[in-house]
């Protein structure tokens, strides 16, 4: 079985990624730096208090020793303590990855909403106005720097138009007065569990400027890549054949072609996920969304290490994981993949 | 009726198809003239670039956009394809494409292939188009029809593909059905089946074939008439007896000529000369 | 001129001329900036956060220094920021993929595995990491990205070198005896060359991009140096009610990448073009 070797293969490769990416955040975040133990040991440290920290990091030990404790730590999730805060990195992570998750999924969502239909549109009136104006669209998205605009989107909506909230993930009069109870720490999800709908509704108020940040620029990579693929399979064979037979050109575009340029659309899954994990960093900051973002960016600040490399290995792994699971949904899809 | 019955069903006179190119036009069609009666199966012959796919597509109203159709007659049961071929397209007009494993989508299953052309022309619920699919199937001969429904392209044999484009042809309720090269993909034994499939389809169902190829073994397998087209223009037409056994044209005697088995082993196959971009070759006038 | 747009397009020779605009502005900086001191970092508290007006045509910042003169200051070391990315990058990428491609077997699944690597990370998570680790400054943050960046040259170079190994100028050269450093230097870098330098070229768009974004997270060079990416930051306290501050900075990001993404179009479908041509 083709697909099968294929799997374990794509899966075997992964793993060695890991193990590689682990080392690479080692390297960084524990070589690199001047001297991690100064930062460990506090706000001006004693010549001794440096001398302890050296020891409880461990930072006398031979490299290779050192790399195995930090990956066998990381393996079993401790992620060790922040420099700063002095709390269990591992905590504050279970805290902040699903906001940040929440986030990825819905700009995720949006950005295939979006792109996808733009690009099939484009491909159906192909040098037309809606192709121009759309292709125009992408182009731009493309260039937007995010930051920026999260900025605009900020102004727009929340300041002149006021329909949208400025920041934060939920209004402050639910999270004092009637905080929705914590069960998977996203908290759409968390608000329909505990039936109720006024949190629902502001949380996913809250969510839809930052995730339509997120969304713009793969939502500007999915319109070109579906309008691309579109067009090399509007002049396909069974595409005439389908014509021929009388199918309304909507069924057409949407029932039959469109499933052809799945393949596209599954690399911007992936793309879209990774951006939004990586924009998070940004947007966060921005829209005062609790999440793995905010938290990093805090970290850069403090030089708190520690924080900044899990936070890195967890996204990375993430990540891999994303990617993996699109190239084995890819070979399922089409066959042929799995053969190259 | 018999006044209808003595109407061709098709009837074009000088139909004239131009492509404009950035090279300039393309003159695909120049002047046919075709003629089809009900229940018949009318043979249009010629080789590659001869027009006779193009004049297919004009019926179908699916010429390349900006193209100029130009005809004396271009008429359908008495009404103009000049406007209605839109919509006739799928009613009374069917097709069964060319090259069947190209002509399937190869990510949909042959049940959302025929599913989609029921629910477009059939007014019919849900389970009634199933079974309908499935009655469609048997009758072009598919042993296990439930099986063929779950399939998807990949894992039909060519015969069983072609079989399933005529299922779809059939689905659309049209009586005239336009054939293009139905069995050039097909080795000898399978096209010969779908050949007779296609006569006795034409006899159970009351339909009318118009049958595009190049290969004259087929115009004298399946058809009553045949029309011989040259650079874009007809140039004979009659019984199909009478047109291969007393070729009047003497592009159709080459035609003929070039036909493997009416030469002798050894022999040098005939080359037909001049291009379809030439109208008045030598010797084709 | 005219041939210019009709290789190009008129989007793609609008682009083209921007991107020049912009570096010229760069290289000009000291003379056409309306006040030149106030661009290199002195402060003019007395106009602070003017809007724009005749004097100061796209107003002031918060030390009351001319944004004009700021961002035109800001474009010398934004773009040779996005240069400088892409050079080191290719610095590093041209050979590991060239040596992949040529040599093949394992050198070439050791160096691709690594590759690999660095390729999994989400880009921008890890040009923070190695930014943090080296602390801010403008050098720093260009190490950083290049970090990131010098896979996909890796990827490119390799994929040249797979093709132009089975050349048979190159095999004519390997059985005459010629040393493998000298086939690569000799026959292999000039002709990958040129598609990479185009593709490199278009990069700094985007690479400048990413070292925005860098110093918006206050990783990029420490004032009273500008780039705009620091500018965007430095007037978010002031938005958006002093909107001028992060917008002018931000709209110029905006144009420079936009033109780079123009420009790549305009010479992409130009080589489809050539391509369909030549068939």
């Amino acid at each position: 079985m083709d697909i099968i070797r294929y799997i374990l293969r794509r899966m075997v490769l992964s793993a060695f990624v890991v193990v590689g990416v682990t080392f690479l955040v080692f390297i960084v975040a524990q070589v690199v730096p001047s001297d991690p133990a100064a930062l460990y040991a506090g706000p001006r440290p004693t010549a001794e208090q440096i001398e302890k920290a050296r020891q409880e990091l461990n930072l006398d030990a031979p490299l290779p020793a050192r790399f195995a404790t930090f990956a066998t730590a990381m393996a079993a999730g401790d992620f060790g303590i922040s420099y700063k805060s002095r709390r269990l990195i591992a905590e504050d992570l279970k805290a902040y990855l699903p906001a940040t998750l929440e986030l990825a999924v819905f700009s995720t969502g949006m950005a295939l909403l979006f792109g996808v239909p733009l690009g099939v549109m484009a491909a159906a009136r192909q040098g037309r106005w809606p192709d121009r104006l759309g292709s125009l669209g992408a182009i731009a998205s493309v260039a937007m720097p995010t930051f920026f605009l999260a900025m605009l989107l900020q102004l727009v909506f929340a300041q002149w138009l006021g329909i949208m909230p400025l920041s934060g993930r939920i209004s402050r009069e639910i999270a004092i007065s009637a905080p929705v109870p914590q069960a998977t720490g996203f908290l759409l999800l968390d608000s329909l569990l505990a039936w109720r709908p006024d949190a629902f509704a502001d949380a996913a108020r809250h969510l839809v400027l930052p995730a339509l940040t997120l969304a713009s620029y793969p939502a500007g990579v999915a319109m070109r890549l579906t309008r691309s693929a579109m067009i090399e399979i509007l002049e396909r064979r069974h595409i005439a054949a389908a014509r021929a037979l009388g199918l309304p050109s909507g069924r057409i575009l949407f029932g039959h072609a469109l499933p052809n340029a799945m393949g596209p659309a599954l690399t911007v899954i992936g793309l879209s996920f990774a951006y939004a994990l990586t924009g998070a960093v940004l947007v966060e900051i921005i829209f005062a969304w609790p999440g793995l973002g905010r938290y990093v960016s805090e970290a850069i600040l403090a030089k708190d290490f520690p924080v900044i490399a899990a936070v890195t290995m967890v996204v990375t792994v993430c990540y891999v994981a994303m990617n993996l699971i699109i190239d084995i949904a890819q070979a399922l899809v089409d066959p042929r993949v799995a053969l190259t | 009726m018999p006044l209808s019955d003595t109407t061709p069903l098709l009837e074009i006179r000088g139909l004239s198809v131009t492509i404009p190119t950035p090279e300039g036009d393309v003159h695909a069609v120049r002047a046919v003239d075709l003629e089809i009666g009900r229940g018949d199966i009318h043979g249009l012959i010629g080789e590659s670039g001869s027009g006779k796919t193009m004049t297919g597509m004009a019926m179908l109203g699916l010429v390349p956009k900006g193209s100029r159709i130009g005809a004396g007659r271009f008429h359908f049961d008495g009404q103009d394809l000049r406007q209605q071929a839109g919509r006739l397209r799928g009613r009374r007009i069917g097709m069964i494409s060319q090259d069947p494993a190209a002509a399937l989508n190869p990510v949909l299953s042959i049940r959302r292939q025929i599913d989609d052309v029921l629910r477009t022309h059939r007014d019919l619920p849900r389970a009634a188009r199933r079974a309908e699919a499935l009655a469609l199937l048997a009758a072009t001969g598919l042993p296990d029809p439930e099986k063929v429904l779950r399939s998807y392209p990949h894992q039909l044999s060519g015969g069983m593909q072609q079989r399933v484009v005529i299922a779809q042809a059939l689905a659309t309720g049209a009586d005239f059905l336009i054939a293009d090269e139905p069995t050039t993909a097909l080795d000898v034994s399978v096209a010969m089946q779908v050949l007779a499939l296609l006569r006795r389809l034409v006899a159970e169902r009351n339909l009318t074939v118009l049958m595009i190829t190049h290969d004259m073994d087929v115009i004298a397998e399946a058809c009553d008439r045949v029309t011989v087209l040259y650079a874009g223009r007809s140039v004979e037409t009659g019984p199909v007896e009478e047109v291969l056994n007393r070729p009047a044209h003497r592009y159709t005697r080459a035609l003929l000529g070039a036909l493997p088995d009416a030469v002798p082993r050894g022999a040098r196959l005939a080359v037909v000369e001049g291009s379809f971009d030439d109208p008045d070759p030598e010797g084709a006038a | 001129m005219s041939r210019l747009v009709h290789r190009l397009g008129w989007p793609g020779t609008l682009a083209l001329f921007c991107v020049l605009g912009f570096v010229a502005v760069g290289i000009l900086a000291p003379w056409i900036a309306p006040w030149p001191a106030q661009g290199a970092g002195a402060p003019n508290v007395a106009a602070k956060l003017t809007p724009p007006s005749a004097d100061y045509w796209l107003g002031t910042d918060h030390l009351g220094r001319d944004m004009l003169s700021r961002l035109i200051y800001a474009t010398r070391i934004s773009l040779s920021n996005g240069m400088l990315i892409v050079a080191f990058s290719l610095l590093i990428g041209l050979p590991v993929g060239l040596a992949a491609g040529y040599f093949g077997g394992w050198v070439d699944e050791a160096l691709m595995r690594v590759t690999d690597v660095f390729l999994a990370f989400p880009a921008l998570l890890l040009a923070v990491l190695m930014a943090a680790a080296l602390g801010p400054g403008f050098l720093n943050s260009v190490i950083a990205v290049s970090v990131t960046w010098w896979p996909w040259y890796a990827r490119l170079a390799r994929a040249e070198g797979l093709v132009l190994r089975g050349q048979p100028y190159v095999e004519a050269a390997r059985l005459a005896g010629v040393s493998h450093p000298r086939i690569i230097l000799r026959h292999i870098l000039p002709a990958t060359a040129r598609p990479l330098t185009v593709q490199a070229a278009l990069d700094v768009g985007p690479a400048l991009l990413t070292a925005a974004a860098l110093s918006f997270l206050g990783l990029g060079v420490l004032p009273p140096t500008a780039d705009w990416g620091q500018m965007v930051d430095a007037g978010r306290k002031f938005f958006p009610d002093r909107w001028w501050y992060s917008a002018m900075p931000g709209v110029t990001i905006f144009i420079v990448a936009l033109s780079f993404s123009v420009l790549g179009d305009a010479l992409r479908d130009r080589r489809k073009g050539a391509a369909r041509a030549s068939v």
